[in-house]
């Protein structure tokens, strides 16, 4: 397979790196620091595949406590990087739906993303 | 139940300790995540969306109470206090961590439990009827065959690096509760004329992006050759199955480009080599695996007793439970209890930690300690005594099992979708919740008689779509989910891959679309009695295109 860092990475607007903390699976986001956060508002956003690419090679170097990490896509609102996409919605804020014991913790409504009445 | 033995307990302890070796390696950087990947697939552990996700291995779909309390133990103390029971009588917990897997795996081990084999190119969980040893229709027990195969597919070396993963599913009665048909090698128990049993071997069933259902290649094989034929069909897969290419690896695909008679021949070729050697049964050994699945010890009871006709008489809500829930035993006096895990609003097949507790309780008190885990991801409890079903009745609704919506357009299968699932395009939870809020009218429902709606959040199809009376599979167009909608599929005996009605539809029209569907079924059929089934048999799939079409 090919490595993320030998893939062109064609850019179309605002971008992360994303990646599961190793040691329990968790969405975290690499910040500008070159330390990651649970907190998609405090990842480093950038515009360029020079920039990206930049941003992957310094992740990849920390896999021993990361797993997979890529390019994600991201919108700018209110001055603030939001998931770019809903698969990108459903990693930073959980199921669409209610847990079973955790009613308080569903990122956000099913209908928000236009299923269903 | 099955009472394992010294073999098993040992194996699935070295496993633990073989596994916190390996997880430690990781954490400390001793093995890279290419090198370690394999190592937790191996026990069943996945990286999903948000966390890791730990597929346990439910054999033949049967649990102890014991088991069942364990598993809630797990989703109390390691994950979010809940789980989700898959369409392979598995049971998933989708936030378990790393660290912390060990543990759990440590705490499964003391009830014999364990992730092996449920991820991998390997021999996956044997699946069989979840009625398996109670069902009226049964010829024998098919557990007993199912257990001999996961005896000697565990670990073997031969066959842990398949070209691809390998589903064998195991059934014996008339009517298939096990979807024999969409599985890599299925066996079907028969009586010939003669009186004496024999397995129906089917091959090359599957779904995903492409869907077979299974063909006969031996009609009628004699019992005591059921393993050295499987080991047979599992080395003609092994050396003919291709590598080159992941969605072309299946055995479908083999059976389907190389023809189900020259496959057979490969097989029969093979098999004549190794029939009569180290794998033919001898009834000593069938007996002694048959010996350890114990049954309880039945009373001598008549059906329908007196407490159970008042009780249905006078209480209208367990009249219709018992209705739509409670079916025939194979014992006069006893009966097999489905709990719907499919209650308005509620993801299909997701059981919490309490309702776990409650059930194991309710098992140990009603049902010889025994449940069962159904395809379509519902639990039973597979002895009940006839008087006791009032009583047993309040205790289910109590925890929200009881919904009478068992076969009902309601009971639905669904996979988890983009809500957790790394490989999904599209949400199916979602989606099945919603539906079961439109047909939340259970008077209703059961007026439509039996329709199962299956969905599905990718082309691999965990949630079955393709065998759906209604399919519904879940695409991804430009960022967007789309919906795929089939009808007439079906997994029982008469197995059909559905028909596709159209186009994807957006995602805020799919449960329209399922609304019009069936409206139009309600328009077409010709008596209240026709199911869903027989009327797109009768009618064909055009006067449901069009009404679907028509409307948008």
């Amino acid at each position: 397979m090919t490595s993320p860092l030998q893939k062109k990475l064609k850019i179309a607007g605002p971008v992360v790196v994303t990646a599961n903390r190793l040691a329990d699976g968790a969405v975290i986001y690499r910040t500008a620091g070159e330390q990651w956060t649970t907190d998609l508002a405090a990842a480093a956003v950038v515009t360029t595949s020079e920039a990206a690419k930049a941003l992957l090679t310094g992740a990849a170097a920390d896999l021993v406590r990361i797993v997979d990490p890529y390019v994600a896509p991201v919108e700018l609102a209110d001055g603030g990087p939001r998931p770019g996409n809903l698969r990108e919605r459903i990693r930073a804020a959980g199921p669409t739906f209610p847990l079973p014991t955790q009613p308080e913790a569903n990122g956000f409504a099913a209908r928000d993303l236009h299923v269903c009445a | 139940m099955y009472v394992h033995d010294e073999f098993d307990r040992t194996l699935i302890a070295e496993r633990v300790e073989e596994f916190r070796d390996q997880v430690g390696r990781r954490l400390s950087g001793e093995l890279t995540e290419d090198e370690f990947k394999p190592l937790r697939l191996q026990n069943g552990v996945y990286l999903q969306l948000h966390a890791y996700m730990l597929r346990i291995s439910i054999p033949y779909g049967t649990l102890s109470s014991a088991q069942l309390r364990m598993l809630a133990h797990v989703a109390r103390r390691y994950d979010r206090g809940y789980g989700h029971f898959t369409t392979r009588q598995n049971l998933q917990f989708n936030w378990i961590k790393l660290a912390e897997l060990p543990d759990a795996m440590a705490d499964l081990a003391r009830v014999g439990m364990h992730g092996m084999q449920t991820s991998g190119n390997n021999v996956r969980n044997v699946t069989t009827d979840q009625w398996a040893g109670v069902a009226p229709d049964e010829i024998e027990d098919p557990r007993i065959w199912a257990e001999v195969i996961r005896q000697h597919v565990t670990l073997h070396p031969e066959f842990s690096f398949m070209p691809r993963k390998f589903k064998i599913a195991v059934g014996a009665a008339g009517h298939d509760r096990a979807a024999l048909r969409i599985h890599d090698l299925a066996l079907q128990l028969h009586r010939n004329g003669a009186g004496e049993s024999g397995f129906e071997v089917m091959v090359g069933g599957g779904l995903g992006r492409t869907p077979f259902l299974a063909k006969t290649i031996k009609p009628f094989l004699p019992k005591r050759d059921a393993l050295s034929y499987v080991e047979a069909v599992l080395r003609v897969y092994n050396q003919y199955g291709r590598r080159d290419n992941i969605y072309k690896a299946r055995i479908k695909i083999l059976v389907h480009e190389l023809g189900a008679e020259a496959f057979a021949r490969e097989v029969e070729q093979e098999w004549q080599a190794i029939k009569d050697g180290a794998l033919a049964l001898d009834p000593a050994t069938i007996a002694e695996i048959a010996a350890r699945f114990r049954y309880p010890a039945y009373e001598r009871l008549a059906d329908e007793p007196i407490e159970l006709k008042k009780a249905r008489a006078a209480d209208r809500p367990f009249d219709t439970w018992h209705g739509n829930s409670v079916a025939r035993h194979r014992m006069p006096g006893y009966a097999i209890v489905t709990l719907s895990l499919k209650p308005e609003g509620g993801a299909p097949g997701d059981a919490t930690a309490a309702q776990m507790d409650a059930i194991a309780d309710l098992a140990d008190r009603y049902s010889a300690g025994e449940i069962r885990v159904g395809h379509e991801q519902n639990l039973v409890l597979p002895h009940v005594r006839q008087h006791d079903l009032h009583d047993l009745w309040r205790a289910l609704d109590a925890i929200g099992v009881a919904t009478p919506n068992v076969g009902l357009v309601s009971d639905i299968i669904a996979c988890p979708g983009l809500d957790y699932c790394s490989l999904a395009n599209a949400r199916a939870i979602p989606v099945a919740q919603e539906l079961t809020r439109r047909f939340r009218d259970l008077g209703l429902a059961r007026s439509l008689g039996r329709l199962h709606i299956n969905i599905s959040g990718c082309i691999n199809a965990c949630g079955h779509h393709h065998v759906g009376h209604i399919g519904i599979l879940g695409v991804e167009k430009n960022g967007e989910e789309y919906y795929q909608l089939s009808i007439g599929g079906r997994a029982d005996e008469n197995a059909e891959l559905g028909a596709l009605l159209g186009p994807a539809v957006p995602s805020g029209e799919v449960v329209d679309v399922v609304e019009d569907i069936v409206a139009a079924y309600v328009e077409l059929r010709e008596r209240p009695g026709e199911i869903f089934l027989d009327t797109v048999k009768r009618v064909g799939i055009e006067p449901f295109k069009e009404r679907v079409h028509a409307a948008r």
